[in-house]
Parts: structure tokens; C-alpha cells; sequence
């Protein structure tokens, strides 16, 4: 029996629930992710004296923004996909029960759940970068695209590690924390609304270890054009990494915690 | 007989001041998060991580804006900012999500108002109750604004209760607009509303970059009250002016604890 069709299948799922609850997502999906860039790129950003030198080769603060904006909003939404919806499914739904009592498998049932998280990201991205695209904040249209494929793997980063601690928890109260204490300064100090170089040396370089900062500045490079290849090779190779890691990770913890 | 038809009546159980009703509840609300102190704890943590981030890194793009004549720094600018856009989203936080819960899931108002407490009581306690956990964090903001030298003048000690009108004007509004809430859907209304006042307020960035008729209306709302009181305190450029916004707060808080009462007398009472 092979796996795919299966997940496939499962995916459907997940579609379905979507249709019926799409209309609580439209705004922070889409519409917060724009006030931002209206409020801090182009109004605060009319405050910032624009130096490429200092702005990691941005020719305006607008521009230095969007691509960590975007990138945040990839995180965010991965966090918000494989938080509360997969302690829904095991603890107070028991929907990954009910879909264990079919065919399915452990791994159909996380790779399913995670193939979503990318389409929900998929999604918002590419409102995120056809909405961008009048401001000039793309350098060229394989620029844009790459910026939207680079979403996918960002967010499939950040998906499968959550993913895996989620399927772990015995109450929904761990979240809470990993918001405050880790998305929050993901978000602030990563490198989206600010030069790392404007932090001291220290915390400069535990930012430049967070793959938050990988992801923003992959997707810098690509709004930009302004590539430097062993970086980006670099920052391919460790979002890979936490992809795939975690989601190993994942389906282990969601054996363990389903079939016991 | 007479025992029973007295123990009925809702005015002849155990006398409660006001107060003291309203202590009942902030009581109950501090047993449960007793448990949760590390929720408590980290709730502060966000306005900080937002100065230190917004204020500091972002700051150094920016030359500093002008208050009252004298130029500040980005980050003494913003500071001010955070403090009012975090008392806001405490009280909301508090009257919405929580007060959603406790209303749908727990029943906790069905059970008080098997006891001898009225639906005001309620409302004065749930609403204490956001203003007091606002008011820790707020004094722990101005320490923390205080330690990084973004506090000029002795004003400052009366942001403390400019942040506690800001927490008074949301909780009331928001409390009631929970009451017409449906299910976990409709709380998306309360972010689009809460988050265009955070990020356009006079937070970030002066409302002098807006065209003039826009510029009226965020003049208007609640928060920019909030942030230009905030800011004139820790500036120390108080000046009549700042009586408007403490006016319009006191005003629109007031407002909001008389609708919940009667919301909830509505929803619970009949």
C-alpha cells in the first residue's frame, strides 16, 4: 500500500474544514499582514533616511521590511496551523483517532495535517506578494516567485518542529508560552523590521543562529536580487534541515501519543 | 417556613458592599491564576520586547520626533506608545477572550448570580479585576522605561493612572461587545478593530503624515487619547489639552460598565 494517494486523501480533509471556517482567517491572514507593511513600511518608513549600505542593499526602509514581514507572517501562520488545531485533533476533537480507525496510518494522518499548514502559507503568501507587487518591492518576477516558493519551505520549517512539540502536550497552556517566549522575539529581533547589525555583538549572533533570520534573509536576497550563494545555500540547507527534522520528529511524536 | 421563603429572596442573603462584591470576584480570578503564574509573568514581557525591537532597533533609522516643541529620541517616543497600546490590549485581552470563556464554557456569571451578586457586580468585578493585572504591568513598563533613561519628568508617576483610564474605556466597551459574540469566528472582529488602533495611533509614528480629514478621525479614537496622554506625561509637556483625552476616557469607560450591566442582565436574567 502506498502512502501518498492516502495522504492525499486525508488532505482532503482538511480542505473541507477550511471551506467552512475560511471567513475567521481573512484577517489575520491577509489583512493584518498588510497593515503592517502600511504602518511601519510606508509611513514609519518615510521617517528612515534609506542607505542600501545599512539597509542589508534595501534602497528603502519599505523595501528593507516586506521581505522580513512576509517571512514573519510565514512563521506565524505556521505556529497558528500546528498549535491549537493539532491539540484539537488529539485531545478535545480525537479527529486523528477517528481517521486511525481507517487504512491510515500515523505518518498519513502528521503529513497531511502539515501539507495544509504549507497551503494555508502558500496562500496568504502569494495574496502577500501579488499585493506587494505595485509597490516595488520585487527586483524582477523570478525575484517575486522565488520570494513565494521560499514561503513554502520557511514555513514548512517552522510547521514540522511546532508540529512535533504540539503532538507532545498534555494542555493547550504551552502555547501561551512558546508565543511569548519565542515567536514574539522571533518576530521583533530576527532581522525583519531592523539590521541585525543594529543589535549588540551577542545578541547580533544568537539572531543570526534563529531560523527565523534564515528565512528572512533567503527571502531578502530574493526580493532584492541581491544573492550571495553561500549564504543562501546555507540558509536552504538549515530551513531543509528543520523541515525535515521536524517532521521525523513529528510523526514519532504522533505515534507515540496515538498508538501507545 | 419563613426560613426557607427568606433564604429565597434575593436581597436577604449575606450583605456585600460593592466593594466587597467586586473583591469577591478579583479573589476568585487571582486563585486561578495563582496557577498560572508563569502565563501572568510573560503577559508583561511583550510591550518590552516591542520597545526594545521597534524603539532601540528601528530607532536607529530614525532621527526622533517632535513633542510639545522639543525633539525626543525615536525610542523615548515610542516608549510611551507601548505603554498605552499595552494597556489597551490587556483590557481587551481580559474582557474578550477571557470573559468569552467564562460566559459560554464555564458559567462562572450563571453561578455567581445563583448567589446573592447582581449583574453589576459582575461587570465592576470583571473590570477591576483587567485593571489591576493592567496596572502591574504598566508599573513594571514605566520601571523598565524608567531604567532605560526614557522618563523625563515627574509627570511620568501619573502615567500609572492615565494607563488605568485607558484599561477602564476598553475593558467597558469590549465587555459588552462580548456579549453579542457568537463563537471563537467572531473574536476576528475584535483584531480588526484593536489592531489598526495599535499600529496607527500616534504609536509608531506621528498622525502629521496623514492627510488632514484622516488625521481628525485618529484624533477621535480611544487610543490615540491614550497614547498622546501617555506621552505628554513621560515627556513632562503636559498642558490643558490633556484634560480632553483623560475626559473622553473616564467618559467612554463609564459608558461601557453601564451597557454590560444591562448586556448581561439581558443575556443572564431573563
Amino acid at each position: 500500500m502506498t502512502s501518498l494517494p492516502l495522504t492525499a486523501r486525508l488532505f482532503d480533509y482538511w480542505v473541507t474544514v477550511y471551506k467552512r471556517t475560511w471567513r475567521g482567517t481573512v484577517i489575520n491572514s491577509f489583512l493584518t499582514p498588510l497593515l503592517y507593511v502600511l504602518a511601519m513600511g510606508v509611513l514609519l518608513g518615510g521617517f528612515v533616511k534609506a542607505d542600501p549600505a545599512q539597509l542589508d542593499g534595501a534602497g528603502s526602509y519599505l523595501q528593507f521590511v516586506v521581505p522580513g514581514l512576509l517571512a514573519g507572517q510565514s512563521m506565524q501562520l505556521a505556529f497558528g496551523e500546528t498549535t491549537y488545531p493539532v491539540m484539537g485533533a488529539v485531545k478535545w476533537n480525537k479527529t486523528y483517532y477517528g481517521m486511525l480507525a481507517t487504512p491510515l496510518r500515523v505518518a498519513d494522518i502528521a503529513l497531511a495535517h502539515l501539507s495544509f499548514a504549507v497551503v494555508r502559507i502558500a496562500s496568504s503568501a502569494a495574496v502577500f506578494v501579488v499585493v506587494m507587487a505595485p509597490f516595488g518591492v520585487w527586483s524582477s518576477v523570478p525575484g517575486a516567485i522565488g520570494v513565494f516558493l521560499i514561503q513554502l519551505l520557511v514555513g514548512l520549517a517552522f510547521a514540522a518542529p511546532v508540529y512535533a512539540y504540539a503532538a507532545t502536550l498534555d494542555d493547550e497552556g504551552g502555547f501561551t508560552v512558546v508565543f511569548r517566549l519565542l515567536l514574539m522575539p522571533l518576530f521583533l529581533f530576527s532581522g525583519a523590521f531592523f539590521p541585525l547589525g543594529n543589535l549588540p555583538p551577542v545578541l547580533e549572533w544568537i539572531a543570526r543562529v534563529t531560523p527565523l533570520w534564515q528565512g528572512v534573509d533567503l527571502t531578502r536576497m530574493a526580493a532584492l536580487g541581491t544573492w550571495s550563494w553561500p549564504a543562501a545555500l546555507t540558509h536552504l540547507v538549515y530551513l531543509g534541515v528543520c523541515a525535515a527534522g521536524g517532521t521525523w520528529l513529528g510523526i514519532r511524536a504522533l505515534e507515540r501519543r496515538l498508538v501507545r | 417556613m419563613s426560613v426557607a421563603s427568606g433564604a429565597l429572596t434575593r436581597d436577604t442573603g449575606r450583605q456585600l458592599s460593592r466593594a466587597g462584591a467586586t473583591g469577591v470576584l478579583i479573589y476568585r480570578n487571582y486563585l486561578v491564576y495563582r496557577r498560572g503564574w508563569v502565563y501572568f509573568l510573560t503577559g508583561f514581557l511583550e510591550p518590552v520586547f516591542y520597545l526594545l525591537s521597534i524603539g532601540v532597533g528601528v530607532g536607529k533609522l530614525v532621527t526622533g520626533f517632535e513633542v510639545g516643541g522639543h525633539t525626543v529620541p525615536y525610542a523615548d517616543y515610542v516608549a510611551p506608545g507601548m505603554l498605552a497600546a499595552s494597556a489597551m490590549n490587556g483590557a481587551v485581552f481580559d474582557t474578550t477572550f477571557n470573559v468569552f470563556f467564562r460566559l459560554k464554557y464555564v458559567k462562572l456569571y450563571d453561578q455567581i448570580l445563583a448567589t446573592p451578586r447582581t449583574t453589576a457586580d459582575v461587570a465592576r468585578g470583571e473590570i477591576s479585576w483587567a485593571l489591576l493585572r493592567g496596572g502591574i504591568y504598566a508599573a513594571a513598563f514605566l520601571l523598565v522605561m524608567a531604567a532605560l533613561g526614557m522618563v523625563h519628568s515627574w509627570w511620568a508617576v501619573l502615567a500609572l493612572p492615565a494607563t488605568l483610564l485607558i484599561g477602564f474605556a476598553f475593558a467597558g466597551i469590549c465587555m459588552a461587545l462580548t456579549t453579542w459574540m457568537r463563537s471563537w469566528q467572531d473574536f476576528e472582529y475584535i483584531t480588526l478593530g484593536v489592531m489598526p488602533l495599535f499600529l496607527f495611533s500616534g504609536t509608531f509614528f506621528p498622525v502629521s503624515t496623514f492627510p488632514d480629514w484622516l488625521r481628525w478621525v485618529v484624533e477621535c479614537t480611544p487610543l490615540y487619547r491614550g497614547v498622546v496622554l501617555c506621552r505628554e506625561l513621560t515627556t513632562g509637556e503636559v498642558s490643558w489639552a490633556s484634560a480632553v483625552s483623560v475626559v473622553y476616557l473616564v467618559v467612554m469607560g463609564l459608558i461601557g460598565t453601564r451597557i454590560v450591566a444591562r448586556r448581561l442582565d439581558a443575556l443572564l436574567l431573563t
